[in-house]
């Protein structure tokens, strides 16, 4: 599949104006609140008609303004799940499900496999006043899937989530983006989410597209840092898990820079995991250090320093093949005599990686 | 019944039913288009719409009567093309008195359409619409569904309202015992014949059973599809 976007309309006081393209996978559309992710989203969905634009998935165009082109969303087979579920209320969950089967018919099989992936068996007889947050955001995935859309588009489907209803369900949506062989479009302002789960990333600011590329690059570019909540900016490194050390609750995992210890995880030895990185939990040294107590010290290169208005500065750094992003103060990097192509040292704790922030690769 | 109900009362309680039932047929699917028309849409003349449904509620039903009559009339404009094309015909008959009782319960039975229409969330209609469902196919399976406790308050509502229509049901239609003669005209017309209001007192007493059932029923029948349709 392929998903070709343009996209332009004046708002009173926003203008949006935005050209992407993105391949199968699970695409991103990453940026502030406010920016017109949504929009975009819903122009996709044929729920907004922009001023001027061009829509088309797998080939087949869906809007285009100047050919007079404009499908409706009943006709435009994109599966959409919002930010609140919007589950049928006079339906169980299985007619729920069943409803786009009314319209563009999945098979039984289909069904099966669908709800077992999502894990939403037990809830099939019940009504959605009757299910808690992450089992609504369930049925209504199904509820997109089974309606054998040619795109799936999620617009934050887990901000009215809390942190555990989160937790839940982003393994589902690995599998979904694994398995289930559909192109997904993610709308998210979560920088955590999207390095988690995003193959692509399309980064978006002020109604702009400022990146779009593979996820690892877009993350790792210290020039985009500034387009997500500085507290949130962080790489994503891929690792593969080395072994398991039970007595102290740790696994290792090898990333292309060398051995990183981090707290126990359940996949297999072998199996390939993406590591979040966040910018503001590396250290760095320009001897090795001795004596600390973090156990993980990569050696890196510089390979671009940004600073901004405020104290901090943002350095990009190459771990191995794997691009980082460090935040220190503009005062260290002038202590330092950081520049770019000096070798250093990254040190990371081990217990600055959070569980939800090991997915799998 | 005939034991405590006269042939004349009965006749008339009996053609009121007949009447109210009519005028709740004929007018339920104008008045849901009507109500949704300004529940979800924007167009002109939409208040001058809303003043002419809302209007039999507000000029004296004597008034809505002359004009039923005026247009419905055997020489009225719409009368006469009525018995001339399907030989229809409307003043003085019981067919006039569905009408006239249509007419004076059309703005209940909007309001609480609309009410209901206004009550669903269009983003659960919108959705709908993202799994395939045409405009039609969101109306009859989301929304119609949703809506249903305000479409049978509406519908019980304007029953009650068109077996008490008394003041537009004369006027057009006059008070004939077996054609025209309803519930309100027979309690009128007892009054005015010494002796009758044994029998006027009768038809008070059924009129008031007959109202409170339908408010009862109603509120019992909206509030078991309400929880129906809020999942739970």
């Amino acid at each position: 599949m392929s998903l070709s976007v343009t996209l332009r309309h004046q708002f009173s006081g926003f203008a949006l104006d935005a050209t992407f393209e993105a391949d199968g996978g699970l695409t991103a559309i990453m940026g502030r609140s406010g920016a017109g992710k949504t929009t975009i989203a819903n122009v996709i969905a044929g729920l907004f008609q922009p001023q001027e634009g061009r829509v088309s998935v797998a080939g087949e165009t869906l809007l285009d303004t100047s050919a007079g082109i404009a499908l409706p969303a009943h006709r435009r087979r994109i599966g959409y799940v919002f930010q609140e579920a919007r589950l049928f209320p006079h339906l169980t969950v299985r007619r729920n499900l069943l409803y786009g089967k009314w319209f563009y018919g999945a098979s039984g099989a289909e069904f099966d496999r669908i709800v077992d992936l999502l894990g939403i068996e037990p809830l099939l007889a019940r009504r959605p006043g009757a299910l808690s947050g992450g089992e609504r955001q369930r049925v209504a995935l199904g509820r997109a899937l089974l309606s054998d859309p040619h795109l799936l588009v999620m617009d934050e489907p887990l901000a009215a989530l809390d942190a555990q209803r989160k937790a839940e369900i982003i393994p589902y949506l690995e599998r979904l983006r694994d398995e289930a062989g559909k192109p997904i479009l993610y709308v998210s302002h979560s920088t955590s989410e999207v390095a988690r789960l995003a193959t692509t990333v399309v980064m978006i600011d002020a109604g702009r597209v400022v990146a779009c590329g593979p996820a690892v690059e877009v993350l790792s570019d210290p020039a985009l840092a500034r387009a997500m909540p500085i507290r949130e900016a962080g790489a994503v490194l891929t690792a593969t898990v080395a072994g398991h050390d039970d007595a102290d609750g740790l696994s290792e995992l090898t990333a292309s820079a060398g051995s990183l210890f981090l707290p126990k995880v359940s996949s297999p030895i072998g199996a390939k995991l993406r590591v979040r990185v966040e910018a503001h939990d590396i250290l760095l040294f320009k001897d090795a250090p001795q004596g600390g107590s973090a156990l993980n010290v990569l050696p890196v290169t510089i390979t671009s320093i940004r600073e901004g208005d405020g104290p901090g500065a943002i350095v990009g750094l190459m771990a191995g093949g794997d691009p980082l992003i460090a935040r220190v103060t503009r005062r260290s990097v002038r202590q330092l005599a950081l520049e770019p192509g000096l070798n250093c040292f990254a040190v990371l704790k081990s217990t600055s990686i959070a569980a939800a922030d090991i997915g799998a690769g | 019944m005939t034991d405590w109900l006269s042939p004349d009362e009965w006749q008339a309680v009996a053609l009121s039913v007949k009447v109210a039932l009519w005028a709740v047929a004929i007018s339920l699917p104008p008045g849901i288009w009507i109500a949704h028309l300004l529940a979800r849409k924007s167009f002109w003349g939409k208040s001058l719409l809303n003043g002419l449904v809302h209007l039999p509620l507000v000029l004296p039903p004597v008034a809505t009567g002359y004009i039923l009559l005026s247009l419905f009339g055997r020489r009225g404009p719409i009368g006469g093309f009525l018995e001339e094309t399907f030989g229809l015909v409307l003043a003085f008959r019981w067919t006039g008195a569905v009408l006239a009782g249509a007419i004076m319960a059309f703005p209940l039975m909007v309001r609480a359409i609309r009410l209901a229409i206004e009550a669903v969330d269009p983003k659960l209609e919108e959705a709908a619409g993202t799994l395939g469902a045409s405009r039609t196919w969101v109306f009859l399976t989301i929304t119609l569904p949703l809506i249903l406790p305000g479409i049978i308050a509406g519908a019980v509502l304007a029953f009650a309202k068109a077996m008490g229509e008394f003041g537009a049901t004369i006027t057009f239609v006059s008070n004939i015992p077996g054609e025209t003669q309803t519930l309100p005209s027979a309690i009128y017309a007892f009054l005015q014949v010494p002796g009758g209001e044994a029998s006027a007192l009768r038809l008070v007493g059924l009129s008031i059973a007959v109202a409170m059932a339908a408010l009862i029923f109603s509120e019992v029948i909206s509030r078991r599809v309400a929880d129906r349709i809020a999942g739970k």
